[in-house]
C-alpha cells in the first residue's frame, strides 16, 4: 500500500486529487491506534496525518486550543495539565483493548467523536469541537466554526464531520474549547447492586443537584461484588457537601464507600478505556440507549455476555461476547433498536467486520440523507470506503 | 434599503389560487390564512425594518400535515419559510410575496416527560420557557435560556442554535439537543436520534441545529432536562473603568472558575436597563458585570469569596450580591429586558459578534470609534465569558440616513469581529441580516461546501430562500449522488 505523509494542508489537497485523478481509494489514518473501529477499510493507498502535527493556539484565558490533526493527544493534554486545564470530554484510550502501540492523534479523536464518561455531564467530543479546517473528497481546503466559543455562522460543518471516520474529510487541524481540571474528585462507591438497582441509583444521582460528572456501574468479579460509582468534582468544601447529600440520597440503596483523588482516577480511567474487555479474545459491543432501557437490554444481552458495564447512568452499554459468527451482531442490532438506541461492534477480528453491520444502520430514509452528505463532500467516494457503512 | 430580496417569480405568484386550495385540502379550518390584513402579521420578524407579506400563511397540527404540505411545494416549486414565533433578529423568518409560511406555532404538546432519563419530547411549537415550566414542578428546567424564551419557540432556537446568559455553564442549544422530527423537502418524515446520547450514522442533528430552517422543516424535538441547582446568586460588579473589567472575566476563567454566567453591560445600557427594571444597577460606573454562582449556600459563598477577591484586585468600585430571590428576579429583568428596554429609548440594531474574550478592550474601543464615527451612538450588552458580543446601535428610524448609516456600523463591527479572530454571528443567526457578510468569513469553497449541503437536503432551494448564503454564492449546478 501507498503511503502519503502529506507535510502541509496544500501536500493533503494534492494528495487527495491526485487520488480522486487516477481514481484510486485513499484509507485516512492518524495514530493508527483505532484502526480497528469501523468496518476494514479496502484502500490501495494510505494518507496519514503524522506530519501535521503541532499546537497552532493556547490561550488558556480564554479556554481554547488548536492543534493539527496529526499532533498526538499527549501532546495536548500535557500542555493543558500544565495550565490546570482539560480537554472536557474524556476521551476513551483504545490501546489497551486494541493491543494497539503508538499515539492517539487529535484528528482522530474528533474523527471518531472519542468521549468518555463525563459525556453525561462535560458532553461528547463533539460539543467541545469549535473549528475545524479539512480537505474534502474534492481536495478542497475548507474550513468551519473557529476559535471563539460561540459561533452560529454558517451551516455547522464541525459537528457534521465529528465522528465522520474520515468518510467526508481529512482534517488538518482542530479547535477545541476546554475547562479547567477540578481541584478534586471524589467517587462514591455502592457495593452489590443489580442492574435494575444500579441504574436507578444512578438516575437518583443525575437527577440531583449535585452535578455527577461519571455514573457507572462494574459487574461482580471472582473476588468483589458489583460496583455501581458516582463521581463528583469541585472544591474540597463543595465535594465535602455534595458527598454528604448524595450520601443522604444513595442510602436507600445500601452503604457507602468513597474513592479518593488517585483511587478516582484510576477507576474511571478502567470504565473509560473498557479495561475489563483488555487481553481477552470477547468481540466487544457498544450500545447507546436512554437510561431507563438498559435493565431489559442487559436481561436481554445476559445469555450472551456474561458480563456487562454500564456508563452514562445506564446509557452506554458495554457487552463482551463471543467472537465467532456474527459475533452477536444480529442480536446485538435487534436489542438496541428495541431499546431505543443503537450498537457499534467495537472489537472483532476483521473478517467479521468486514461482514457484518459495525454501526447500527440508521432506517431506510435517515440512511438517504447520509448517502446524500457523503455524496456533498465526497462524491466520488476516495475518502476511507465503506468505514462506516458500505459505500459510506 | 440595503439588503436586497429577489423579486417574487411570477409562476409562483400565478398560481396563488391553487396553492390556497391545496392547503386547504391539507390543513381544514383557520389553519390556512389568506386575507392581506392577517398575512401582514406575519410580513417581518424582531428585525422589523424589512417587510415582505407572504403569498400564504398555513398553520399546521399535525407533522403528517406538514409532511403534505411540503410534498406539495416542493412538487410546485413554491418557497417555504418556516416560522416558530417570528422573534428572530437577523430577519431569519422574513418571508417573501411568493413564499408560503409553514408556522409551528400550533404546534405546542408536550408528548412526554422522563425524568429517569432526563428527557422531554415536545411538539415543536412549544415555547422555551413553557418547556422548563413543565417540569418547574419536580425541579427539572431546560438549560438554554434565550432572553426571548418567553415568546420564542423550540423550532426557532433549535434552526438559530439560540444560546442565552447561562450557556457559559450548559452550552447552546446543540448541546442540549438528543433528537428531532423532521420533515424533509419532499415531504418524508424523518426520526433522527431520541432517548439515547448519539445517534448512529452522521451527526445529522449537529448539522440542522443551526440550519436556520435551510434543511427542513422540524416537527418535534426531545431536548435533555437537568436538575436546577440548589441556589443561585448574582452579583453586580461596577467597574470605573472598562479595561478593568475585561480583565477580571479573564482572571476568572483564567484562574480555573467557570460561574454559571457572566454579562457585560456599559454605561449607556445600565442606565438604559436600571430605569426599565428598577434592578439597583451601580450608575456611576463605566462598566457592570453580573456574574452568577450557583450551588449550596456554602459552595456559594465559597465560589463568590474568590470571584470578590479577583475583582477587587482590578479596583472594583462597586460589588452588590442579591440577597432575595425577588433581587435575583430583578437583576435578570434588567439584563433580559435589554433589548426591550432599549427600543424604548431609541430604534437600534443588535449586532451578535463573536471576539476571542482576550480582544475585549479591543473591540470595545473599535465599536466605540466605529458608532461615533457615523455620530450614532450604542449600548453594549455581552456574554462576556463566551466573547458573544451585542452592541446596539441606535438609530431613528423615520430618518432613513440615519438607519443606512446604522446598519453600515453594524456592518464594520462585524468585520471588526471576523478581523480580531471571531465571527459573525454567536447566537442570533445568518438570516438575512449577516448574508451578504458572510465572504469575510469564508472562501468561496468555505462556501461551496455549505451550499452543497443545502442543494443535497433541498435540490430546488425552496426552503427559506434568501436566507444566510449570498444571493451569488458559489453552487454546484445539478445535486451530486455518491459513486
Ligand atoms: C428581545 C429578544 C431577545 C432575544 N434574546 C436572544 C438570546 O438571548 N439568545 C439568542 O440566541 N437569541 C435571542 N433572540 C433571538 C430569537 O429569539 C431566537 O433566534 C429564537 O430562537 C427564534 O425563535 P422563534 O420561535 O421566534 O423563531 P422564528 O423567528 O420564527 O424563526 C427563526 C428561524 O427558524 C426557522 N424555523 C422556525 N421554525 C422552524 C421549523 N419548524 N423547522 C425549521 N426551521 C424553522 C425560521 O425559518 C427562521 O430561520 C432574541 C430575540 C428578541 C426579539
Amino acid at each position: 500500500m501507498t503511503l502519503h505523509t502529506p507535510s502541509s494542508p496544500a501536500d493533503l489537497a494534492a494528495v487527495v486529487a491526485e487520488a480522486r485523478r487516477a481514481g484510486t481509494l485513499l484509507a485516512v489514518a492518524g495514530g493508527g491506534t483505532r484502526s480497528g473501529l469501523g468496518r476494514p477499510v479496502q484502500a490501495a493507498a494510505k494518507v496519514s496525518t503524522a506530519k501535521l502535527s503541532g499546537i497552532t493556539l493556547y490561550e488558556p484565558a480564554e479556554l481554547v486550543i488548536a492543534a493539527k490533526a496529526g499532533t498526538p493527544l499527549r501532546e495536548v493534554t500535557e500542555a493543558l495539565a500544565a495550565r490546570g486545564q482539560r480537554l472536557p470530554f474524556e476521551p476513551m484510550d483504545h490501546r489497551a483493548l486494541y493491543g494497539t502501540t503508538g499515539e492517539p492523534t487529535v484528528g482522530g479523536v474528533a474523527a471518531a467523536n472519542v468521549s468518555g464518561p463525563a459525556r453525561i455531564n462535560l458532553g461528547a467530543a463533539r460539543d467541545s469541537m469549535i473549528g475545524l479546517k479539512f480537505v474534502n473528497g474534492l481536495a478542497e481546503d475548507v474550513k468551519s466554526g473557529g476559535r471563539v466559543m460561540k459561533n452560529v455562522t454558517g451551516l455547522d460543518l464541525v459537528k457534521a464531520l465529528a465522528g465522520s471516520f474520515g468518510t467526508l474529510a481529512v482534517f488538518h487541524e482542530v479547535c477545541f474549547k476546554v475547562l479547567p481540571v477540578a481541584e478534586g474528585e471524589r467517587t462514591l462507591v455502592v457495593a452489590g447492586l443489580s442492574i435494575p438497582r444500579a441504574v436507578e441509583a444512578l438516575s437518583a444521582a443525575l437527577g440531583s443537584p449535585f452535578e455527577p460528572t461519571g455514573a457507572a456501574h462494574l459487574p461482580a468479579t471472582a473476588g468483589e461484588a458489583a460496583r455501581t460509582l458516582i463521581r463528583i468534582e469541585g472544591f474540597a468544601a463543595s465535594l465535602a457537601y455534595r458527598t454528604d447529600a448524595l450520601s443522604k440520597l444513595l442510602a436507600p440503596f445500601g452503604g457507602i464507600e468513597t474513592l479518593e483523588a488517585d483511587a478516582s482516577a484510576a477507576v474511571w480511567a478502567e470504565i473509560r478505556d473498557a479495561a475489563i474487555f483488555s487481553g481477552t479474545d470477547e468481540a466487544v459491543w457498544r450500545l447507546s440507549v436512554p437510561p431507563s432501557a438498559a435493565p431489559a437490554l442487559a436481561e436481554r444481552l445476559a445469555p450472551l455476555s456474561p458480563r456487562i458495564v454500564l456508563d452514562w447512568g445506564g446509557g452506554l452499554v458495554w457487552a463482551g461476547v463471543a467472537a465467532s459468527g456474527d459475533a452477536g451482531a444480529a442480536r446485538f442490532h435487534a436489542a438496541a433498536k428495541a431499546a431505543g438506541g443503537h450498537a457499534t461492534l467495537v472489537r472483532a477480528p476483521d473478517a467479521v467486520r468486514g461482514a457484518v453491520d459495525v454501526f447500527s444502520p440508521p432506517a431506510g430514509p435517515l440512511m438517504a440523507i447520509q448517502r446524500k452528505l457523503k455524496a456533498s463532500f465526497d462524491p466520488a467516494g476516495v475518502l476511507n470506503p465503506g468505514r462506516m457503512y458500505p459505500g459510506v | 434599503m440595503a439588503i436586497a430580496f429577489p423579486a417574487p417569480r411570477a409562476d409562483v405568484l400565478a398560481k396563488r389560487d391553487r396553492v390556497v386550495a391545496a392547503l386547504r385540502a391539507i390543513v381544514p379550518g383557520e389553519g390556512v390564512i389568506t386575507e392581506e390584513k392577517e398575512r401582514r402579521a406575519f410580513e417581518t420578524d424582531a428585525l422589523t425594518s424589512y417587510r415582505r407579506v407572504p403569498m400564504v400563511v398555513v398553520l399546521p397540527e399535525t407533522t403528517e400535515q406538514v409532511a403534505a404540505i411540503m410534498a406539495f411545494c416542493h412538487a410546485e416549486g413554491v418557497p417555504v419559510v418556516a416560522r416558530g414565533a417570528g422573534t428572530s433578529l437577523c430577519g431569519g423568518s422574513i418571508p417573501q410575496e411568493d413564499a408560503v409560511v409553514l408556522g409551528v406555532a400550533k404546534m405546542n404538546r408536550v408528548l412526554d416527560v422522563n425524568f429517569a432519563d432526563r428527557t422531554m419530547r415536545v411538539e415543536a411549537g412549544i415555547t422555551n420557557l413553557a418547556i422548563s415550566g413543565e417540569v418547574a414542578h419536580a425541579g427539572f428546567f431546560y438549560a438554554p435560556d434565550p432572553s426571548s424564551q418567553l415568546a420564542c419557540t423550540i423550532a426557532g432556537n433549535v434552526a438559530m442554535n439560540s444560546g442565552g446568559a447561562h450557556c457559559l455553564k450548559y452550552g447552546v442549544t446543540a448541546n442540549n439537543i438528543l433528537g428531532l422530527k423532521l420533515v424533509t423537502v419532499e415531504g418524508e418524515i424523518v426520526e433522527i436520534g431520541g432517548g439515547a446520547l448519539d445517534s448512529p450514522g452522521y451527526d445529522l442533528i449537529g448539522l440542522l441545529v443551526g440550519s436556520e430552517g435551510q434543511l427542513g422543516v422540524v416537527t418535534e424535538v426531545t431536548v435533555r432536562i437537568l436538575r436546577q441547582a440548589e441556589g443561585a446568586r448574582p452579583v453586580l460588579f461596577g467597574f470605573r473603568e472598562i479595561a478593568q473589567a475585561g480583565q477580571t472575566v479573564s482572571d476568572i476563567i483564567g484562574a480555573g472558575i467557570i460561574p454559571v454566567a457572566i454579562e457585560y453591560m456599559d454605561r449607556e445600557a445600565i442606565h438604559i436597563c436600571e430605569a426599565f427594571a428598577k434592578a439597583g444597577y451601580p450608575l456611576d460606573v463605566e462598566a457592570m458585570l453580573i456574574i452568577e454562582v450557583e450551588g449550596s449556600e456554602a459552595e456559594m459563598e465559597a465560589m463568590l469569596a474568590r470571584i470578590v477577591d479577583i475583582a477587587r484586585r482590578h479596583d472594583v468600585a462597586t460589588v452588590k450580591e442579591s440577597k432575595s430571590a425577588m433581587e435575583t428576579a430583578a437583576i435578570w429583568k434588567g439584563r433580559k429586558s435589554a433589548f426591550g428596554a432599549t427600543g424604548r429609548v431609541a430604534d437600534y440594531i443588535c449586532m451578535d459578534g463573536t471576539i476571542p474574550t482576550g480582544r475585549l478592550p479591543d473591540v470595545l474601543a473599535g465599536i466605540d470609534r466605529i458608532v461615533k464615527g457615523y455620530g450614532l451612538r450604542v449600548a453594549n450588552v455581552f456574554h462576556a465569558g463566551d466573547g458573544n458580543l451585542h452592541p446596539l446601535v441606535m438609530f431613528n428610524v423615520n430618518d432613513p440616513a440615519e438607519q443606512v448609516k446604522a446598519e453600515h456600523a453594524g456592518e464594520d463591527i462585524l468585520r471588526l469581529c471576523v478581523q480580531l479572530g471571531g465571527c459573525l454571528t454567536g447566537e442570533h443567526g445568518v438570516g438575512i441580516e449577516k448574508r451578504d457578510l458572510m465572504r469575510e468569513q469564508f472562501t468561496e469553497v468555505d462556501l461551496l461546501q455549505q451550499t452543497r449541503i443545502k442543494t443535497a437536503l433541498d435540490p430546488k432551494w425552496i426552503l427559506n430562500p434568501a436566507k444566510v448564503f449570498p444571493l451569488d454564492a458559489p453552487r454546484d449546478e445539478a445535486p451530486r449522488e455518491a459513486a
